[in-house]
């Protein structure tokens, strides 16, 4: 092969890497997440798998929502008759009182057995705690200890017991991190939770067993053995690789979404040097057409451009990747908290070259639209300066390489998203952003030119017109800054109005408390204790706790082999139903199908009339005269559809999958949930701290205190959001300035032009500032209207909640990408107001 | 006697404005090998159009050129740009170095695209013609950091770097003061004559067209006269 390509692209390389260099950080800074994401992705995803054991304390676990039949236990007798060490660990939620300080708080109260965790240590303050708890000692999270305003060595109440603070656990192994935040968890022994009481009739509870079972081999023959014991009694079996896959697919999903970002960083990068290597091609068509003229073929000097390009965006991945893997690094301290195992990054070569490759691809792709047009300079440029080279009106390389473009973008999109459906609608959704940011772009240089501006000011209208001069920049910079605008907008958008659904402002006259757990003949004496304004609107209900057994006769065991349109969904089987039985229809429900029972007897009596919510029953695959069987505490109950209603999941209230006709399911054994209102943040805590004293098994939720875990949630998610948004806004900067960069030359000359004319340095100034303000104003509000349009369709078509614009938070990202443009397109020209004007027009 | 250049009946139109506009209309021209010509005539008259048909860099309209017994319309854009590498050299009127590289460099490029010899070889040549022309010591110097006179000086040692047959020159001293102007075609007229180069020279400077023993004017895109002043071949 001849060598002139690659030796010219190696002389030219020195004066290329300062015109186009600062684009290639554009795409150092895609590299540089990918490869972050990637790398930190596989280390957590390696840390939990060689900490599986720790991560589940245990070799296996079983779990149930209810205490485990005698079946089961028999399994776990015979096993630990065998030498297998067990524990169990029973969660239940339930008031905790402190009474030094008076504070109360719905909180997780675990009761866990010696033994557990068989693998890991568990870190407390003081050292040592874990394992040696007295009956009357509880250890609790740091966060129990800021709600209840305890000391260490304060007392607490938990149903009716009373504990001694004994210390804080720090660290759990088998924590995913924040759930000691959002959650926090009071450990007590076995026995001693027990001995609370709390746990009666029909309470929320988690009944977990740990086993130590070594051998890989021995556990899959107990699954084998007791399989369809533990479906059958409804006892979840799980081994720690069944956790730490799982875990690990959570994590690359998480993953994945984040890889995302860094592609659609790169890609914006790749816009970037799209632009770049547009001006730079141009600036050199005297020059192509010299070496066309001495001899050069048109493959030669293509191919040394492309191999420039190359070599950038080679330069430029591996400073990303570099980047990437510090970042890596940086990582595992910055999320520890976030984590669930202690994570030791290690630099993985497969990861950084994809990364490399990408960004070298990405780099390609985009350098190769703008080269194409080398191949069209005439010679006879060298001798007729300014001839333009002829357009070709049907070029199939052109085509090839748009659809090319297209291919890879859409190629990277499925590598990176979790799944190809969402990969493809990524790169659709990339496209469609990109054409009407372009087409923004266009019709603003456009616009520009139009204007009718005889009567402005001049530097105004100089301003102005820079926006359609030769060779302007106008639609690459509306693509990089209204896509960064778009992004952090529509990131904001949406965030703003799922904080405004999740937020439960106190409405006057809803309820503000919620009473559960309250045992039949505790109901009287709970709903005497409400003040008597909150006594009289109380909405008192009975939960009867059910299972379904049977559909039309056919027993759930059965179900596996119905066919497909038959089958009901297994969730919509497995469930511990809680039904109640009304006359009226509630609030927030309709019926969609049948009537409503009134007060006539039923036709059978001995078949309970019910209504069904719509989207159960589809599940359920039933519908108007079907029969569903119940086994309600041990009793089976016959009922038979004869209404479907729609139910308003969002309204605070008590809501159900399925209402009986009263008097079927009077005389079945029950708990009751009152919801009440009741004024004055002072009032509710007088009111809890009363109601642990005499009901300790009953728990309250406040309203309120749920809103202080809602936005304990969305602090952190927001994290992760000013994490995107900023790199959207990096990327579109760093465009920004790249492109300033390559047009450097052409606005020194001008500028040294104007100078010499007799502009002063501030004309020079207004004329930059009305060309950054308004290319900066008017490209974020095109990209702020697709996010008007994107964030509008996620939130009522994605979330399915009503959609409000918040227009201070366009008006502020408005305001911040305007003012970044400006104050970076000034920085960037601040050359053409130092530099005197001889030199720059001698071009030295 | 060979013709290394041989035009007939060439013609060039352009459209302008949707209408067509004839630039050079009905030419015949002969030019011997080693012969030394000077195209004349004031701007517009067709002189660069013709250059550019004569080294192949634009096709004709109407009629032919056959260069070094090659006719040039039988060629593609690409067979073109390897005749030019292997038969032709240029000097520009704004010199046009490629400006990020270094002056050995820029007279290394027609070197390296045709090929021959070593890279050694090729850098000796290179060094050579610099020394030829007097720049020995700038060959690592970038374009902006010569002057003009300097720079055309490259442009000759790069123009004459492959030995080429012929060599077309537009206006070599066009941007270039007298004096310098005298310096670099003195130069050029050396090196031609050591390189015994066939020369085609277009310029609107009559006293320079005089130092070439033939002159063609055009006018309004014809050739008007096809003056003779001393026998044909070089000077020397």
């Amino acid at each position: 092969m001849n060598r002139f390509p690659l030796l010219l692209a190696r002389w030219e390389s020195r004066h290329s890497l300062s015109r186009v260099g600062v684009y290639m950080l554009s795409i150092s800074l895609g590299v540089a997440s990918l490869v972050a994401v990637r790398s930190f992705r596989a280390d957590v995803s390696r840390s939990i798998e060689q900490e599986a054991q720790v991560l589940m304390g245990a070799d296996l676990r079983l779990s149930s929502r209810r205490p485990f039949p005698d079946s089961v236990h028999s399994v776990v007798d015979s096993l630990r008759a065998a030498g297998h060490e067990s524990a169990t660990m029973v969660t239940a939620a339930s008031m905790v009182l402190a009474p030094a300080s008076g504070n109360v708080r719905l909180l997780q109260v675990r009761g866990v057995e010696d033994g557990w965790p068989f693998y890991g240590e568990v870190n407390t303050t003081p050292a040592g705690r874990w394992g040696m708890l007295q009956a009357d000692e509880a250890l609790v999270d740091p966060a129990v200890m800021t709600q209840l305003r305890l000391e260490p060595g304060d007392t607490i109440r938990v149903g009716a017991s009373s504990f001694h603070v004994a210390g804080t656990v720090r660290d759990l192994p088998t924590d995913l991190g924040f759930q000691a935040a959002v959650a926090p968890r009071v450990y007590v022994s076995r026995e001693a939770l027990d001995a609370t009481g709390i746990i009666g009739f029909g309470s929320i509870a988690r009944y977990e067993t740990f086993l130590v079972i070594a051998e890989p081999t021995d556990r899959s023959i107990l699954d084998d053995r007791y399989q369809a014991a533990f479906r059958a009694a409804q006892v979840g079996f799980e081994t720690a690789e069944e956790q730490a896959d799982d875990l690990t697919e959570a994590v690359g999903f998480l993953g994945r979404y984040l890889g995302l970002v860094g592609l659609g960083a790169l890609l914006l990068g790749g816009i970037g040097v799209g632009s770049a290597i547009h001006v730079f091609v141009k600036e050199r068509l005297t020059e192509v057409a010299v070496l066309r003229c001495i001899g050069a073929r048109q493959a030669s000097v293509f191919t040394s451009y492309l191999l420039q390009a190359a070599g950038l965006g080679l330069l430029g991945a591996v400073v990303g990747a570099v980047a990437g893997v510090g970042l890596q690094q940086l990582l595992p301290g910055l999320l520890s908290s976030s984590l669930p195992v202690a994570v030791d990054p290690q630099v993985s070569w497969s990861t950084v070259g994809g990364g490399v490759g990408m960004g070298v691809w990405v780099a390609l792709i985009f350098a190769l639209l703008p080269l194409l047009s080398i191949r069209d300079v005439p010679p006879l440029r060298a001798l007729r300066h300014g001839l333009e080279p002829a357009r070709r009106r049907l070029d199939p390389v052109r085509a090839g390489a748009v659809g090319l473009a297209a291919l890879s973008v859409a190629l990277l999109a499925i590598l990176e998203a979790p799944s190809v459906p969402e990969g493809l609608g990524f790169a659709m959704a990339l496209a469609v952003t990109t054409g009407l940011l372009g087409g923004a772009g266009k019709g603003l240089a456009s616009l520009a030119r139009r204007l009718d501006l005889r009567r402005a000011p001049y530097s105004l209208r100089q301003g102005v017109s820079n926006l359609f001069r030769p060779r302007n920049q106008t639609v690459s910079v509306t693509l990089a800054l209204g896509f960064g605008a778009f992004v952090v907008g529509t990131v904001l958008l949406t965030r703003t109005n799922l904080t405004r659904e999740l937020s439960f402002q106190e409405v006057e006259g809803q309820p503000n408390l919620l009473l559960f757990d309250i045992q039949s003949d505790q109901r009287d004496g709970v709903v005497a204790m409400l003040p008597p304004a909150a006594r009289s609107q109380a909405e008192v209900t009975s939960l009867v706790p059910a299972r379904l057994t049977a559909i039309n006769g056919v027993p759930r065991a059965q179900f596996s082999s119905l066919p497909d349109e038959l089958r009901p969904a297994g969730w919509a089987v497995r469930r511990d139903y809680r039904h109640t039985f009304r006359w009226e229809l509630s609030e927030g429900e309709t019926l969609v199908a049948g009537a409503w029972w009134d007060e006539a007897p039923a036709v059978d009596s001995a078949v309970a009339r019910i209504s069904v919510e719509a989207d159960l029953a589809s599940e359920l695959k039933v519908g108007l005269g079907d029969r569903l069987t119940w086994d309600v505490s041990g009793v089976p109950v016959e009922s038979e559809i004869v209404s479907l209603r729609t139910v308003d999941w969002g309204r605070f209230q008590t809501n159900f999958f399925v209402v009986f006709e009263p008097g079927s399911l009077d005389a079945a054994p029950s708990t009751y949930v009152i919801l009440a209102r009741m004024e004055g943040a002072e009032g509710r805590a007088r009111f809890q701290r009363d109601l642990v004293e005499s009901y300790p098994n009953v728990s309250v939720l406040d309203l309120t205190r749920l809103q202080e875990t809602v936005d304990g949630i969305l602090a952190r998610v927001t994290q992760a959001i000013a994490v995107l948004a900023l790199f959207a806004a990096v990327a579109g900067i760093l465009v920004l300035a790249g492109a300033l960069a390559s047009s450097r030359h052409q606005r020194l000359q001008e500028g040294a032009l104007l100078r010499t004319l007799g502009a002063r340095r501030t004309q020079i100034l207004a004329i930059l500032f009305a060309e950054y303000l308004a290319l900066g104003v008017l490209a974020t509000l095109a990209g702020l209207v697709l996010a008007l349009l994107a964030s509008g369709l996620l939130v009522s078509q994605g979330f399915q909640i009503e959609f409000i614009p918040d227009y201070r938070v366009l008006l502020a990202i408005w305001a911040g990408v305007s003012a970044l443009t400006l104050t970076t397109g000034l920085l960037g020209s601040r050359d053409l107001l130092r530099r005197p004007p001889l030199p720059i027009l001698r071009g030295e | 006697m060979s013709h290394v250049i041989v035009a007939e009946e060439l013609g060039k139109t352009y459209r302008s404005g949707g209408r067509p506009l004839t630039v050079l209309q009905g030419v015949n021209l002969q030019v011997a090998d080693e012969e030394r010509l000077a195209i004349l005539g004031p701007s517009g008259s067709g002189k660069t159009t013709l250059l550019g048909l004569l080294a192949g860099l634009d096709t004709p309209t109407t009629g032919r050129v056959v260069l070094n017994g090659q006719d040039l319309s039988l060629l593609s854009e690409d067979e073109r740009a390897a005749f030019r590498a292997r038969n032709v050299g240029f000097v520009f009127q704004s010199f046009h170095l490629l400006p990020s590289l270094t002056a050995r460099e820029n007279v290394l490029v027609p070197l390296e695209l045709l090929g021959d010899g070593s890279g050694r070889e090729r850098r000796e040549r290179a060094g050579r013609l610099l020394e030829r022309v007097g720049l020995g010591d700038r060959m690592d110097h970038y374009p902006l950091q010569l002057s003009g006179g300097e720079q055309q000086r490259v442009a000759l040692a790069r123009a004459f770097s492959t030995r080429p047959r012929i060599l077309f020159a537009d206006e070599p001293t066009g941007n270039l003061d007298q004096d310098t102007g005298a310096t670099v075609i003195d130069l050029l007229d050396e090196l031609n004559q050591e390189a015994r180069t066939t020369l085609v020279m277009v310029t609107h400077d009559p006293a320079l067209a005089q130092r070439t023993p033939r002159v063609i004017r055009l006018a309004g895109g014809h050739l008007v006269s096809d003056e003779s002043s001393a026998p044909v071949g070089p000077t020397a």
